[in-house]
């Protein structure tokens, strides 16, 4: 992910509750919402303002006051609070499970996209093999759809923008389709609870125009012409290894890339191996292998998702620090 | 009457009478004690999460700390404190004597119950010493299998506080049927009594299953059974259902014995016989029973069909109903009332709105659509709160105020109440208003860090804490300071026909000089006679 890509804002855009509607499950599910809250304002108010004059109107003024009136049953009353009530929540749940079928039904002919939840990042897989860490580009106003695994623990593909969300398994494909209708970057969030790195899980979809698409495409995979550490500087963001990897020297759920080259590393289980080029390899595409004395083995294969020249790359980026 | 009178406290002396007592009241004492100082630890985890919440970058603790810190909130406020809350402490204090009874069916059981819950918690403790759980209080599969702090000493802890709750679901679901008063017929029970009853229910029937849910967990992680694993085959998504199969009537359990409160304390201060007693009575087990059949609401996006999806939602409208309907014969039993605004009272109101607005956010949660946006975000944290918290503690803090004369024949501070109550109320609301704004927005719960744009909001929760730690405060120091300097309480101070108050404060050991015999209803306070 490219930490430099800044997402429209949640906060500043959209209404009071909801961030800027993107797609075509919003309007359905943000009036639904402003339906009920609207309904729950006026119910509220009504509460309070027959509960303040309750308050006022039959305040005990003597010690041994007692009450002017011992109702205990009205059965008109009591059928014009269950039965309106009941219906409203009717017309809520037909509401709400007709935006959900919406959201269940993928249109035909939609571009699949294969999402797979890492402990921490989000890996997104194109039609043509193509691989990309944390960021995904689509065109606008083309319908997607995303078939979703998890390779370790449970994760959830979520995206305010668009009103979806997802749980991502490690046992089943779940699936999750969207159609933006805006040029824009989307945050996309992991919102189940996953370990140290669930906050840094974190994404991007970047909604391009059919211009900017075509542009896209064709530029992809550059990179090609960039020295060796620069293109491991850029892949240091672009593939997640800033969740758990610091170059600065703070401690992060993994060991600090900072002057970890050459370095003696004390292993989990004793021992101890120099960080050279063959040890930063295989940690990279075997992390279990050899896991360095205070740390957790909990970092997912690279193998497969990293090309051998982007290997090659972030290893002289390490070299650099 | 002499100075000192005999009463269930100075009955007995030394820590020995206490810790093999017999008596329900002193039991309920002891739990009160317990809930007491979970309710301060949890409280404790709660201000230190919300302080490293005060901005994205670490400023106390570092990501897996802040996991662990929220996670032992949750475990410590849920399993020791809440469920236990009203039941176990008010509960075991007050059933016999709204009975007329002399104790519980089994006293020595209810002893063994008290016992229970302090082995179990002490296994909850010694999870947080060695390497607290960092799992949330759900402890999902395959997380929890694989995480490497001390899982299994809390879901220990956990299954054995469940035997805790089922044996008091037991004994009490005895005395109800068994020990009530000559003439104390069904219908002229107080509805704490049905509350507690409904309440009973659920912790018979639901809670096997969260222990054998979490025994499974156990076998899971120490002999690698393959029933939640995927890599040995099992389904993660299996113990989500076990989980919530037992969970979701278990927030039941958390907030029928609240409601139970608020129909006393709506009673006492308004003098108003209750309105529509058999309603309530009977929407006490309407819910008990539909909540059983509602636990998928809260897997509407981990994959279940959606077939399954809209039944769990349909069912999830038809429980709340009955919640609603309780809050309107709240309101209309004040109708014409001889209404006395005093600290229960404040609670008994402060349940009233800020339950409703847990409500109505759980309407906004069960819809379907909504549900995938809101599933899993600050939203859910908010409304949770806000039923639990502003529904079952603000309850059972009325409660205590209400029966403190009762307990220990002190009366506290009514102006220190008041004040106390205003921090309360505006703190809570500060922590968790702001919440459901970030939660629609899209903050996902359970972040250690967050994007900047969250910030404000996230900072203005936190300083509600303070306010709320600062109203908590407060509470403890006029209670404490009652038990010292506190006017002596009169047998009656509210006024209540009850037949806990018939009694002296505080009662004696075997709390009535003679069996009472019961000719009316539970709140049937006369009207005024017109001059």
């Amino acid at each position: 992910m490219d930490t430099t890509l800044k997402t429209e804002s949640l906060m500043d855009n959209g209404t009071t509750f909801f961030p800027q509607a993107v797609g075509p499950f919003a309007p359905s599910m943000d009036a639904l919402f402003y339906f009920i809250f609207w309904g729950s304002v006026v119910l509220f108010i009504g509460i309070t303002l027959l509960t303040i004059y309750f308050l006022v109107a039959y305040k005990r003024k003597r010690e041994d006051q007692l009450a002017t009136q011992q109702m205990t049953h009205n059965t008109a009353l009591e059928l014009a609070w269950t039965i309106p009530p009941t219906i409203l929540v009717l017309i809520v749940f037909v509401w709400g499970f007709k935006g959900f079928l919406h959201m269940s039904v993928e249109p035909l002919g939609a571009q699949e996209i294969h999402v797979t939840g890492k402990k921490w990042f989000w890996e997104f897989a194109y039609p043509n093999g193509n691989k990309a860490i944390g960021e995904l580009v689509v065109q606008v106003d083309t319908p997607v759809s995303l078939i979703m695994s998890s390779t370790d623990v449970i994760h959830s593909f979520f995206v305010p923008n668009f009103r979806i969300k997802r749980d991502v398994l490690p046992n089943r494909y779940t699936k999750l389709w969207f159609e933006a209708d805006k040029v824009g970057n989307y945050q996309v969030f992991c919102t189940e609870y996953c370990g140290d790195g669930h906050s840094a899980m974190l994404g991007v979809i970047r909604v391009l125009s059919p211009e900017d698409y075509k542009a896209w495409l064709l530029e992809a995979n550059s990179g090609d012409d960039l020295p060796l550490d620069k293109l491991g500087e850029k892949l240091y963001t672009a593939k997640a290894c800033v969740t758990c990897h610091s170059v600065d020297g703070s401690p992060k759920v993994g060991p600090t890339w900072k002057a970890l080259f050459g370095k003696k590393q004390s292993l989990v289980g004793g021992g101890s191996v120099v960080a050279d080029e063959n040890y930063l390899h295989e940690s990279i595409v075997n992390p279990g292998a050899k896991v360095v004395a205070g740390f957790d083995n909990v970092m997912p294969t690279y193998a497969g998702s990293l090309s051998d020249r982007e290997i090659s790359a972030l290893i002289a980026y390490i070299k650099t620090l | 009457m002499s100075q000192v009178s005999l009463n269930y406290l100075n009955a007995a002396k030394g820590l020995k009478s206490w810790f093999c007592t017999l008596d329900h009241k002193r039991i309920g004492i002891m739990y009160l004690i317990c809930i007491a100082i979970a309710f301060g630890l949890g409280g404790f985890f709660a201000l230190a999460l919300r302080l490293e919440l005060l901005s994205p970058k670490e400023i106390l603790f570092t990501a897996k700390q802040y996991n662990q810190l929220f996670t032992l909130h949750g475990a410590v406020m849920v399993f020791l404190f809440i469920v236990p809350s009203i039941p176990a402490s008010l509960g075991n204090f007050l059933l016999p004597l709204q009975l007329g009874a002399k104790d519980v069916a089994f006293p020595r059981l209810n002893l063994a119950s008290w016992y229970i819950y302090v082995f179990g918690a002490l296994f909850c403790v010694y999870s947080m010493v060695a390497g607290a759980v960092d799992t949330g209080w759900t402890f999902y599969t395959p997380y929890s299998i694989e995480s490497a702090t001390s899982v299994i000493s809390m879901t220990l802890g956990a299954f054995i506080l469940g035997f805790s709750s089922i044996l008091t679901g037991i004994n009490f679901i005895v005395t109800i049927h068994k020990m009530r008063a000559p003439g104390l017929t069904w219908f002229r029970l107080p509805l704490m009594v049905w509350a507690l009853y409904a309440t009973a229910i659920i912790q018979v029937l639901a809670t096997p299953v969260l222990a054998i849910t979490l025994l499974l967990l156990v076998l899971e992680r120490t002999m690698g059974i393959g029933i939640f694993n995927p890599a040995l085959g099992g389904d993660p998504v299996l113990f989500q259902h076990f989980f919530w199969f037992y969970s979701h009537p278990a927030v039941y359990i958390m907030i029928l014995p609240a409601m139970g409160v608020m129909s006393e304390l709506v009673t006492t201060f308004c003098r108003k016989n209750i309105f529509g007693y058999k309603m309530i009575a009977f929407s006490s087990l309407a819910i008990a029973i539909i909540s059983f059949l509602v636990w998928g609401h809260h897997l509407f996006v981990s994959g279940q069909s959606d077939y399954a999806a809209m039944i769990f939602s349909l069912l999830t409208y038809l429980v709340a109903i009955p919640s609603a309907v309780k809050v309107f014969n709240w309101i209309a039993t004040m109708y014409r009332g001889s209404i006395q605004i005093k600290a229960p009272f404040l609670y008994f109101l402060a349940f009233l709105f800020l339950f409703c607005i847990g409500g109505f956010t759980g309407v906004m949660l069960g819809a379907l659509s909504l549900d995938v946006h809101l599933h899993d975000t600050y939203f859910v944290v908010a409304h949770f709160h806000y039923v639990m918290m502003g529904g079952t503690v603000m309850a059972f803090i009325g409660g205590l105020h209400y029966w403190w004369p009762k307990m220990f024949g002190r009366m506290y501070n009514e102006t220190l109440a008041l004040i106390s109550w205003a921090f309360v109320m505006l703190g809570f609301n500060m922590v968790f208003f702001s919440q459901f704004i970030l939660g629609s927005k899209g903050m996902p719960r359970r972040y250690y860090s967050y994007l900047d744009q969250f910030q404000p909001l996230h900072a203005f929760s936190t300083m509600g804490s303070w306010v709320l730690a600062v109203g908590f405060l407060l509470m403890a120091f006029y209670l404490i300071d009652s038990l010292l300097n506190g006017k002596k309480a009169p047998s009656n101070p509210w006024g209540a026909m009850t037949l806990e108050w018939q009694t002296q404060s505080p009662p004696l050991t075997e709390n009535f000089l003679e069996t009472p015999v019961v000719t009316e209803g539970p709140y049937d306070f006369g009207v005024e006679k017109q001059s």
